[in-house]
């Protein structure tokens, strides 16, 4: 077997079943046989990160993480699968069945309809549509009226508190994250993912040519990955849960299965966002060195995914909550100008071709709003280790 | 008149007739995106991809999620706004459907009366590339003209919902 | 009947839908929903001319549904943004007790 076959053993098969199937099924035996390896493989990527999550938030705040079930705790995942499909489904008497009913639903469809653009490896693809991009996002804002009808329907304080500060936080992070894209488009001149992260192969002296080895593209990414976070409602932006103030958010009057789902649609929602940050700026499926081509397209997706998913989770370890007027402070006092500024730094690189001039100008557009706004953010304020009066 | 625009066509007919006869305005505001939902697959159905992706960023990710937060602040606790009762026929009902209908029956008649001229039946082809090439190039003005208007609207509906008297609060 | 018939048909239903509602509603809300639904339709109108018309090259019909929608968005916001100002007001939505001009 050669690399080659290695690497489309995955397509190689889908055409070698594709050929037992009369031809008159062809068309929609080949569109079951690209979909159902996606709702596998990210569902279980879903249970591996839950264990993961847990474990390593465990280390991060020095304690074990769950280790009874299986080897050093990896079935857990299974365990809590279990737990929830026999948990009793309770609708609060008052909520309105119907949208209570579809809210989780729509979400895990809006979500898995994500994955239909993401090339997973080399012609690994469920559909390359022209305007690729543009699909991703409008199926990313279905998960906001979701949301929207989960929290609602509940007809509950909480979760229309929850819900209606995750709708602004994701309508408010969508600018940004959308405006953060554009970059990419720009500078590969599509809307497509496939032709995206096409537009980044090749190597010069072993080294990728990804958008995140520019200035404007590191800008983006870096600001991709903040919106990204919020738009997932992860820590520390994850006020919509805000465990300590509204105790779940939107789902908190769902329980047993329903809510498996969304916690399903959560983490899928993440992975999409991960995989669409690694497809516009980390090369997509592409090997990081010249030399280590020979392993699989769609190992590489993975790794990087992987990768992503650990930030993530170091992410949530770490830093603390904000506060509502600091979140949306962020979206629209910095985020927003540094994207727009982002778009502009890449428009100066296509017109400069010098290498020698374009980097440090481009560097210089990207640095100095940077510090400028940082600066104005923080207001004179000076930052300092906390005094506790009481405790301690 | 295939099968897929006969089931995308009543899925629109239903969501949007539901928008409008709903009596919790956020039932209607849920019936609307599923009306407009459809209409964007009817888009792309007829082979306008940008076009009914667009639909579906605007409409269900911004104007109706702009309309539920809209409709949020202004009825607060109130579940129910229009009047609770049974729905009755009032005179006004009366003059609406029957404008609507009669808008409906020329409209009808006008399109159905007209002698079937020969059409175009090959599906066209569009990339967003074509589109984007027509923007920058055939269609600038319009473009920043519509750039300035966003932006008007954008400062008018923050300067429209900000409160005025900021002591007050 | 040919396809484009049904579109123009399913436009005008839309439009009318719109139009009932805009007149009948008395939320100020579902009104600007209503023309909202009006404007929809003449963008399928444009789209379906585009398609079985003589020449879908010059992608006007396009064109003119992405200014249409554009312009809708910020008629959308604009709108919105008026009812919330007049709510702070008169603190109601319904159109008919919106009835005095002073604010």
């Amino acid at each position: 077997m050669t690399p080659d076959t290695v690497d489309q053993i995955f397509v190689i098969s889908k055409h070698w079943l594709l050929g037992y199937v009369p031809a008159m099924l062809q068309p929609l035996a080949s569109a079951v046989l690209s979909v159902v390896p996606v709702l596998l493989a990210f569902p279980l990527l879903f249970a591996i990160t839950t264990v993961l999550e847990r474990k390593g938030l465990g280390r991060i705040q020095n304690r074990y993480g769950p280790n009874r079930v299986g080897p050093a705790g990896f079935f857990q995942f299974a365990a809590d699968g279990i737990k929830s499909l026999t948990k009793e489904d309770v609708v609060p008497r008052d909520a309105d069945q119907v949208v209570h009913f579809l809210a989780p639903l729509l979400l895990v469809i809006a979500a898995f309809l994500a994955y239909a653009v993401l090339p997973i490896g080399r012609n690994m693809v469920v559909a390359n549509l022209d305007a690729g991009l543009l699909y991703f996002f409008a199926v990313g804002s279905m998960v906001e009226l979701a949301v929207f009808m989960a929290g609602w329907s509940s007809h509950s304080k909480y979760s229309l508190l929850g819900a209606m500060r995750a709708v602004a936080q994701m309508i408010s992070y969508e600018v940004p994250l959308v405006l953060a894209s554009i970059v990419v488009v720009m500078a590969s001149g599509s809307l497509s993912t496939v032709a995206i992260v096409e537009a980044q192969a090749g190597y010069t002296a072993t080294l990728p040519h990804w958008y995140v080895f520019t200035p404007w593209g590191f800008a983006g990414f870096i600001l991709f990955m903040i919106a990204a976070t919020a738009e997932s409602n992860r820590s520390p932006f994850d006020l919509p849960e805000g465990e300590s103030e509204i105790i779940a958010g939107y789902y908190i009057e769902y329980s047993g299965f329903k809510f498996a789902l969304f916690f399903l649609g959560e983490y899928l929602g993440m992975f999409a966002t991960s995989a669409l940050a690694i497809t516009l700026f980390l090369g997509g499926w592409a090997a990081p060195f010249s030399f280590m081509t020979w392993i699989p397209s769609y190992v590489w997706f993975f790794v990087k995914l992987l990768a992503l998913i650990v930030f993530f989770i170091w992410i949530r370890g770490t830093l603390p909550r904000l506060r509502m007027d600091q979140l949306m402070g962020m979206a629209w006092k910095f985020m927003l100008p540094m994207t727009l500024l982002n778009l502009f730094t890449a428009a100066v690189w296509h017109f400069l071709p010098n290498p020698l001039l374009r980097w440090p100008v481009c560097t210089a557009l990207v640095v100095v709003p940077f510090v400028v706004l940082s600066r104005s953010m923080k207001q004179g304020k000076t930052l300092q280790v906390r005094t506790y009066r009481y405790a301690e | 008149m295939t099968l897929i625009f006969l089931i995308l066509a009543a899925i629109t007919i239903v969501g949007t007739a539901a928008a409008m006869s709903f009596r919790n305005p956020i039932h209607c505001i849920l019936g609307l995106t599923v009306g407009l939902v459809g209409l964007a697959m009817l888009f792309l159905h007829l082979g306008a991809q940008f076009v009914g992706f667009t639909q579906i960023i605007v409409y269900v990710g911004a104007v109706a999620i702009l309309a539920v937060f809209a409709i949020m602040m202004t009825q607060g606790g109130r579940r129910l706004t229009e009047t609770a009762t049974k729905p009755q026929i009032t005179p006004s009902l009366l003059v609406g459907g029957t404008v609507a209908g009669a808008v409906f029956a020329v409209l009808g008649w006008a399109m159905l009366g007209r002698p079937s001229t020969a059409i175009h039946s090959v599906q066209p082809v569009v990339s967003v590339n074509q589109i984007g090439q027509l923007l920058m190039h055939n269609y600038v003005l319009p473009l920043e003209i519509m750039a300035v208007l966003l932006t008007a609207a954008l400062i008018g509906a923050v300067i429209l919902a900000m409160p005025q008297e900021r002591g007050k609060r | 009947m040919n396809p484009l018939t049904g579109y123009l048909l399913l436009s005008a239903l839309l439009f009318s839908i719109g139009l009932a509602g805009a007149l009948l509603r008395r939320n100020a809300i579902l009104v600007l929903i209503g023309i909202e639904l009006m404007l929809n339709a003449a963008n399928l109108n444009f789209i379906a001319f585009w398609r079985y018309g003589p020449n879908p090259s010059a992608l006007t019909g396009v064109m003119f549904t992405i200014f249409s929608i554009t312009v809708a968005a910020a008629e959308a916001a604009v709108g919105l943004g008026i009812i919330l100002a007049v709510y702070r007001h008169t603190k109601t939505t319904d159109l008919n007790e919106m009835t005095s001009l002073k604010g």
